[in-house]
């Protein structure tokens, strides 16, 4: 099963490649712009939360006293938070926007979801290497630490791609899933601790936080950002075993309904 | 290479009662079934050899395009197998994919990809795919400023730049304009020729009649026939007339060929014949000879307008010649049960040599769909041979009366006054 979803991607690595590559073109075609857009949208997010949270709302955070301490920590949740919407919000709509070409053309669908994982990829690449180059400039760049990222990353991609199966399957044969997961997107933001440290808020409430898979993920990067700290890889377990198990059931789903799927769209 | 095995092929699709039955039956753990099957297809097997052309005809949602799909993989069958060997290209739908934004040439690079081709090969491919494609500069404009002539002669050029093992053709024989039709049209004999495997959906009896060694008719789902394409279009065509209850038979002649009739009886055909200058019955012409085609015809039941058509086809089934009484201005109106008629069609034998048959149709109006009382393939079959003129090639004699001018001035100097 495995090995022949392996050799598929191999034998249509051109089509999957080349489609990243259009996707890319095609985003910027007709922008004067082009790639800047990538990252002037977080940015001007960055902007505006740093602004209101950390001067108007005089939030800072505990041990280090600087604003810009507060813009690096947003940064760090709200880069990773983005990858992960993307990943998820794109699998989600993937087969039903490649209707046309699901129902015409024979080719290896699991081709649809590398296309997704591949372009998300591309643009966190970009942006994460903006933000590293801005902390090397402000003299703020983590140590060894920095490493961490790798496995970190690995970490979220399972969990996003899993998730994101499930959510592009069935979404096909139940349209509600597209419109409950872009609200379900909004809470599950807040209640990750990105615009603010977890430390602001009561003891029970940081316990009910530790259920969200997220939480600690996010709060790993934001330490390796921030504070140049190793994650605590213990706490991370349950976010892997999750993230396995997201996969699992996501190719399960895929592999039982990617026949039916045509049908339906 | 470019065996296709189909065996107890069938397709449904799952028609649930309710929005919710669907997620029911998807959460609740062995719950029954809560969906209908709306079955498409059923029961289709065959089996089709290397190098072989299949025609596959039928109604609109008779099922062959979901056939089709099956057979390339876009589609799962619900039960049964495909089994294919060898490389598979459709000509399905034409030019889907095409962003249009992007050129010709990117285009055809992804085209290309889709169909599992690496980068180096479709660089290899590309001078060949331009120069088939005949767009010229525009290979390098955006797609979306292509009419539409242009995006198929791309999309096909791209489809069949590589000889498939197996070719599969979806009413894409019409591409583009005249020309490209029938440099299409060649290409796909090309690759008959050299050995790719057909599958090919059309109405156009000429076609299907030309290049398939066998036909499929599907018939509400099902394979109605398998068999000759001229005996298969005959059938499918007295189908077509079939609407109000008529019967089909099928009967097989002496010669071998299977002579087809259906209709709904009102006026039934009882004798043709074809005739010399002194009215003796004969079954082969000589070119250039004046005969006489005649059919006599019975009314059974009182019809208030009758209609007598016949066309002469060749032995691959093309239409050589046709005609009926209602385009003649020579319909008849209000006939009585029991009236005899006798018609005779005079005409010179401008055929070439070789055999022919002729069609026939008793119809109300001038096209048999309307009301049909009885439609007859092979109700005669003649040969026709050649003793009295110049040997010639073809199946028409046009009797060219030839005059040659000989001069040993040059050609200029005629058009200086």
């Amino acid at each position: 099963m495995l090995l022949s979803l392996y050799r598929s991607l191999r034998d249509y690595r051109g089509f999957i490649l080349g489609s990243v590559k259009r996707e890319f073109q095609s985003r910027y075609r007709n922008s004067l712009f082009g790639a800047l857009w990538t990252v002037l949208n977080p940015l001007s997010m960055i902007v505006v939360y740093t602004v209101i949270f950390s001067h108007i709302m005089r939030a800072r955070l505990p041990g280090v006293d600087d604003g810009m301490a507060y813009s690096i920590y947003l940064c760090a949740g709200l880069l990773t938070w983005g990858l992960f919407a993307e990943i998820t919000l794109r699998s989600q709509n993937m087969f039903l926007d490649n209707a046309n070409l699901l129902k015409k053309i024979s080719f290896p669908r699991i081709c649809l979801p590398m296309i997704v994982l591949l372009n998300a990829g591309i643009n966190f690449a970009i942006i994460i290497g903006l933000f590293l180059g801005f902390l090397l400039i402000t003299g703020r760049l983590p140590g060894p630490a920095l490493l961490a990222l790798i496995p970190l990353l690995a970490l979220q991609v399972i969990f996003c791609a899993g998730l994101g199966m499930i959510l592009g399957v069935l979404n096909v044969f139940f349209r509600d899933i597209g419109q409950f997961y872009a609200i379900c997107l909004q809470f599950w933001f807040w209640l990750t601790p990105i615009v603010y440290p977890i430390s602001i808020l009561p003891e029970w409430v940081q316990r009910l936080l530790q259920l969200n898979p997220l939480t600690n993920l996010i709060g790993a990067y934001q330490n390796v950002l921030l504070y140049g700290q190793w994650p605590v890889w213990s706490s991370l377990l349950p976010t892997l075993v999750i993230g396995v198990l997201f996969c699992l059931i996501g190719l399960r789903l895929f592999r039982q309904r990617v026949g039916e799927m045509v049908d339906e769209l | 290479m470019g065996h296709i095995r189909v065996t107890g092929l069938g397709k449904a699709y799952k028609q649930y009662p309710t929005r919710w039955s669907r997620l029911a039956e998807w959460l609740i753990p062995f719950s029954p079934p809560r969906h209908r099957q709306h079955w498409v297809l059923q029961d289709v097997a065959f089996e089709i050899a290397p190098g072989e052309a299949v025609g596959i005809v039928g109604v609109n949602g008779a099922g062959k395009s979901t056939l089709l799909k099956m057979i390339t993989g876009t589609t799962q069958p619900t039960c049964g197998h495909i089994q294919l060997q060898g490389k598979v290209a459709a000509l399905l739908e034409l030019g889907m994919g095409f962003h249009p934004d992007f050129t010709g040439r990117q285009n055809a690079v992804m085209a290309g990809q889709l169909l599992g081709l690496h980068l180096e090969e479709i660089d290899a491919l590309m001078p060949e795919i331009e120069r088939f494609a005949e767009i010229g500069e525009a290979i390098d404009h955006p797609v979306r400023t292509y009419s539409s002539g242009m995006q198929m002669r791309l999309a096909f050029s791209v489809a069949t730049a590589r000889r498939p093992d197996i070719l599969i053709v979806d009413e894409a024989l019409s591409v583009g304009d005249a020309y490209f039709q029938h440099k299409s049209f060649d290409r796909i004999l090309s690759f008959r020729k050299a050995g790719t495997t057909l599958l090919i959906v059309s109405h156009d009896r000429s076609a299907i009649q030309s290049i398939c060694d066998s036909a499929i008719l599907l018939e509400n789902g099902r394979m109605a026939l398998h068999g000759k394409p001229e005996e298969v279009m005959d059938y499918y065509n007295a189908l077509l007339a079939e609407k109000e209850g008529q019967t089909v038979r099928r009967e097989t002649l002496a010669g071998g060929q299977v002579q087809t009739s259906s209709g709904t009886g009102e006026a039934g055909i009882l004798s043709v014949r074809l005739l010399d200058e002194r009215e003796r019955s004969i079954d082969a012409a000589e070119v250039g000879q004046a005969v006489v085609l005649e059919v006599q015809v019975e009314v059974r039941q009182a019809v208030e307008r009758l209609v007598l058509g016949f066309m002469i086809k060749d032995r691959l089934g093309q239409a050589m010649y046709g005609i009926n009484t209602h385009r003649q201005d020579k319909a008849l109106t209000d006939l009585q049960a029991g009236e005899r008629v006798t018609y005779r069609f005079a005409f010179v034998m401008g055929l070439g040599k070789g055999n022919y048959s002729v069609a026939l149709s008793l119809s109300r109006l001038d096209s048999h769909l309307d009301r049909n009382y009885e439609w007859r393939d092979y109700g005669l079959v003649f040969h026709v041979i050649n003793n009295r003129q110049e040997d010639f090639v073809g199946s028409a004699w046009l009797d060219a009366k030839t005059s040659i001018t000989r001069t040993t001035e040059p050609m200029v100097a005629e058009r200086q006054p």
